[in-house]
């Protein structure tokens, strides 16, 4: 159980380990988009954890960084088709992203990290709370984005009507403000923790 | 005929309307992980603007003279991240031989560029989204590498000055380096009034 709920706060892939940025400042622009990317970088990660993990003694060493970025392109091509088909809107609003998970360093970094050492099923449980945890760090980055910069929170209204949306934060720029400020608030947090232990 | 104008709008909007980095997000981990010195990050631009021109023309005849022959167009992603992932390795062979100055300075960057999702990002924007042709992928693939590098000596240059800065503890490392990025970018929406 441990495996699986490290990945969701204490090893957060976004916010703690500072993996897969581009992904996560890129779709970020709405709560909706991120939960997409989220749940799909999530799917590949749990099979290619699933896979790698299975063929963890066949694969030689030398050839393994090549071989995870087949297992996990493959997949990610699996899920682009099925985006493509069942939620066209979601495709076209994520565009190129979605073939860019295959270099979402998140998944790589499991592969290398867990999933080619450790049993199918641990890897699978790793695979789902590091993708749940980047879900998660998605859906903040979005919700601060989302309700500053339109005034909304996955469509629906929720700043009072005389609200002049900042739009500033869907632009570039506000992804790397909100990011920033996320990341400084953390590190008050964290800062403010140890002092009470000390 | 090579039309001059439309190579020119492609150049500019690839490398400041729509620089790859500040605004359409790609290169994020190079464009933080290799931007504390201005050195460094000159390297990190170079090598990523040799291999990104390379691997435009590389997937560009694949895709035209291999996977649209036999119709295998729902392979591209993974052909043609192996096809970087070739070229790379390719590239740090040829180098170490001919240009062994060169390698060392861009030697350490090599490997990292395979996970630099610009590469992989741009050969898709213009094979697939914009649907380019050769020399009008080079010109994309080249000028939005060339985004990328002023992007990240920029903040390279930024960085050094914040090495001196009395910065307050819990905004040390990267909150500090995002804002500054943020500001960059804000500065990079001026050119918007460029596009066409």
């Amino acid at each position: 159980m441990n495996i699986f709920t490290k990945g969701l706060i204490k090893e957060n892939p976004v916010l703690v380990l500072t993996l897969g940025m581009c992904a996560s400042l890129a779709t970020t622009t709405s709560v909706i988009n991120g939960i997409g990317m989220g749940l799909s970088t999530t799917v590949v990660l749990i099979c290619s954890n699933a896979v790698i993990a299975a063929l963890r003694k066949i694969i030689p060493s030398k050839v393994r960084i090549a071989s995870y970025i087949v297992v996990i392109a493959a997949f990610v091509t699996i899920v682009e088709m099925l985006i493509n088909a069942f939620l066209p809107s979601l495709a076209s609003s994520l565009g190129v992203f979605i073939p860019l998970i295959v270099v979402n360093c998140i998944i790589l970094a499991r592969a290398e990290a867990f999933a080619s050492k450790n049993s199918i099923f641990a890897s699978v449980l790793d695979g789902a709370g590091m993708g749940i945890g980047f879900t998660l760090a998605l859906v903040l980055i979005a919700s601060v984005r989302e309700i500053i910069g339109v005034g909304t929170w996955c469509g629906f209204k929720i700043m009072s009507s005389g609200y002049q949306p900042a739009t500033a934060f869907i632009l570039p720029a506000g992804a790397f403000l909100t990011f920033g400020i996320i990341l400084a608030v953390k590190n008050l947090i964290e800062s403010g923790k140890e002092k009470k232990n000390d | 005929m090579i039309d001059i104008k439309s190579l020119l709008v492609i150049a500019i909007s690839a490398m400041l309307t729509e620089n790859f980095v500040l605004s359409r997000f790609m290169g994020i981990c190079p464009f933080l992980g290799v931007s504390k010195k201005t050195s460094t990050a000159v390297g990190m631009g170079m090598a990523v603007t040799f291999v990104m021109t390379l691997a435009g023309i590389a997937t560009w005849l694949i895709q035209h003279y291999i996977l649209v022959q036999f119709h295998l167009e729902y392979m591209k992603t993974i052909v043609f991240i192996f096809v970087i992932a070739a070229l790379v390795q390719f590239v740090e062979m040829a180098l170490q031989r001919f240009s062994p100055a060169l390698y060392t300075a861009l030697g350490i960057y090599l490997p990292l560029i395979t996970t630099n999702c610009a590469v992989l990002g741009a050969v898709l924007l213009a094979i697939d989204t914009y649907n380019y042709n050769l020399i009008e992928t080079i010109v994309f693939n080249m000028f939005a590498a060339i985004g990328f590098t002023i992007a990240i000596i920029l903040l390279s240059g930024v960085r050094e000055r914040l090495e001196e800065a009395k910065i307050p503890s819990f905004m040390q490392g990267l909150p500090i380096v995002m804002i500054s990025a943020a500001l960059i970018s804000i500065a990079f929406l001026g050119f918007q009034g460029l596009s066409f």
